[in-house]
């Protein structure tokens, strides 16, 4: 340990210092322990547990169907998306192919959630470094897909839309009008957000260059979604593994290089822009049909392994299901991408300062219930 | 590579393929399953990792599964040049004392994970640098996800 001695009075030493469960910056409850020289980071190690509540074990004693209801609890952003990957994980196992229309809209929705998250983040991200207009911003925007949402799924937050085979009901009458609306009105505040942050040259020297992530470390720590994109790392599972009707719309892979927390906000900025493109290539085009097929009031799974893979706003979410047959999974895990984020925090802020891990921290983006589960 | 492929070339790395109990199935599950002898897990893996032709760098999920009898550790591993998946499986009938090979220093992100899995089911992983429970506090008793698991208080049984 290097030891500065002024005036052979003072010297600087290691010290612990706790960040969290209740701070601000950490969103939720999530307790960093600092071991730091000053304000010089050299360990950080998060504490976990605060909110766990076991829903692998729930799920062991529950019905496919009240599983969905559990998994919108974890990334709570998510949760549309969390539903699909666990109906999408029953339905292939018992081979039910739902109807083209129910995959649009789980697709449309899908990237509303994405639009919702990230507009959130984007708040809260400036509110983290400073900027406490974004944050009403990006809340202001959000309010308007929350309004759809509560409209079509009945709920604002944790939607409980999809079901094995289908959705719950079908859209509401206005849903298409709505949906319209919001994209011509965002399509005219996203270039607000650039203005107020993006070239904001405060906001960019504290960004750029700050917790550095190279490609390899993102891939060897089991990085995924926007913070493996910005360093580079090809991962996004509607390119890789399309579900839903991902298949029938064209759109870009967010991908910078620099690895940096800036790559990591331009990233999510380029994917609120794909996320509008492919909602306007499907909302013209939902198929007639029904919203659902009929499935069994008690699902049984035949005994097996399955893997379903999706993108959710903050990376690869894996549902990993095993059956022996029975109406409940023997085991059913959930590959929650924000733990695997989480990981490589110690790894990319060590060195830096206390100011620096807060805007690293803001750009993992990490909700910590879909870390605890 | 193909599943075809891999199969071949992985049981070309053992001299006794039957010696280290290898085994591949396919049957219920969308991806080439591998079970291997505890003992032969680190060099298996580290083979998976370094070889060119298989290069799985990207390991995406590791479970800690309860078979009843057996306690095991599922590993699903990407390659992020290659695109092909394996999944990789251990499991041992000891389970008061349970260990396998730590991973975490061929893939760092087996750190948290492997803490994860020794936290809910008990499972050490051996040359883990900081193996203590994730999630639960350092007195909790039992491991929750083992199938034996009794809590009266926080557990509700229908």
């Amino acid at each position: 340990m290097e030891t500065a001695t002024i005036n052979n009075n003072f010297k600087s030493e290691e010290y612990f210092i706790n960040m969290g469960p209740q701070h601000p910056a950490t969103h939720g409850v999530l307790r960093l322990l600092l071991t730091i020289d000053g304000e010089i980071i050299k360990k950080v190690e998060p504490d976990l547990g605060y909110i766990h509540r076991s829903i692998e074990k729930m799920c062991e004693r529950d019905s496919y169907q009240q599983i969905v209801h559990l998994t919108d609890r974890m990334d709570y952003l998510s949760s549309h998306i969390n539903n699909e990957a666990v109906c999408l994980a029953v339905e292939n196992a018992l081979e039910i192919e739902v109807p083209e229309r129910v995959k649009v809209i789980r697709t449309i929705i899908d990237e509303l959630t994405r639009i919702s998250s990230h507009t959130l983040w984007w708040g809260v991200m400036g509110m983290d470094v400073g900027a406490l207009t974004s944050y009403f911003y990006g809340f202001r925007d959000r309010e308007l897909i929350n309004d759809i949402f509560e409209e079509t799924c009945g709920a604002r937050l944790t939607m409980n839309y999809n079901i094995p085979g289908g959705l719950m009901q079908d859209i509401h009458p206005n849903f298409i009008k709505r949906v319209k609306e919001f994209i011509a009105h965002f399509k005219t505040k996203l270039p607000e957000y650039d203005k107020l942050l993006t070239g904001n040259i405060i906001f960019q020297k504290r960004t750029k260059g700050v917790g550095v992530l190279s490609k390899e470390d993102a891939i060897a720590y089991g990085a995924s979604g926007p913070v493996a994109r910005g360093s580079g790392y090809s991962c996004d599972v509607r390119k890789y593994h399309p579900y839903s009707a991902l298949d029938k719309v064209t759109f870009n892979e967010a991908l910078h290089t620099e690895g940096d927390s800036y790559a990591r906000y331009l990233v999510r900025i380029q994917e609120m822009w794909e996320s509008i493109s492919i909602i306007e290539q499907l909302i013209d085009n939902i198929p007639e049909g029904d919203f659902k097929v009929a499935t069994k009031a008690v699902i049984k799974l035949p005994k097996g392994e399955y893997y379903q893979k999706v993108e959710t706003a903050r990376g690869e979410l894996g549902v990993y299901i095993i059956s022996t047959g029975g109406k409940n999974p023997h085991r059913m895990k959930f590959r929650s991408p924000g733990l695997s984020n989480l990981s490589l925090l110690n790894h990319i802020t060590v060195g830096g300062k206390i100011g620096d891990l807060v805007a690293t921290m803001a750009t993992i983006d990490i909700v910590v219930p879909d870390i605890d589960r | 590579m193909t599943n075809q492929e891999l199969q071949e070339l992985i049981t070309t790395w053992f001299s006794g393929p039957e010696s280290v109990h290898l085994e591949f199935t396919e049957e219920g599950s969308q991806f080439l399953n591998l079970s291997i002898d505890p003992e032969y897990l680190h060099e298996l893996m580290s083979w998976l990792k370094t070889n060119n032709k298989t290069s799985f760098d990207y390991l995406f999920c590791l479970t800690g599964v309860d078979w009843g009898k057996e306690l095991g550790v599922v590993y699903h591993l990407e390659s992020t040049k290659h695109r092909h998946i394996l999944v990789v499986k251990v499991q041992t009938s000891d389970r008061e004392n349970p260990v396998f090979d730590s991973v975490q220093d061929i893939w760092p992100t087996a750190n948290f994970h492997e803490r994860e899995v020794f936290d809910l089911f008990g499972i050490k992983f051996k040359g883990h640098p900081n193996l203590k429970r994730l999630f639960l506090s350092e007195d909790w008793e039992g491991f929750p996800l083992r199938k034996d698991y009794v809590d009266e208080v926080n557990m509700v049984v229908k």
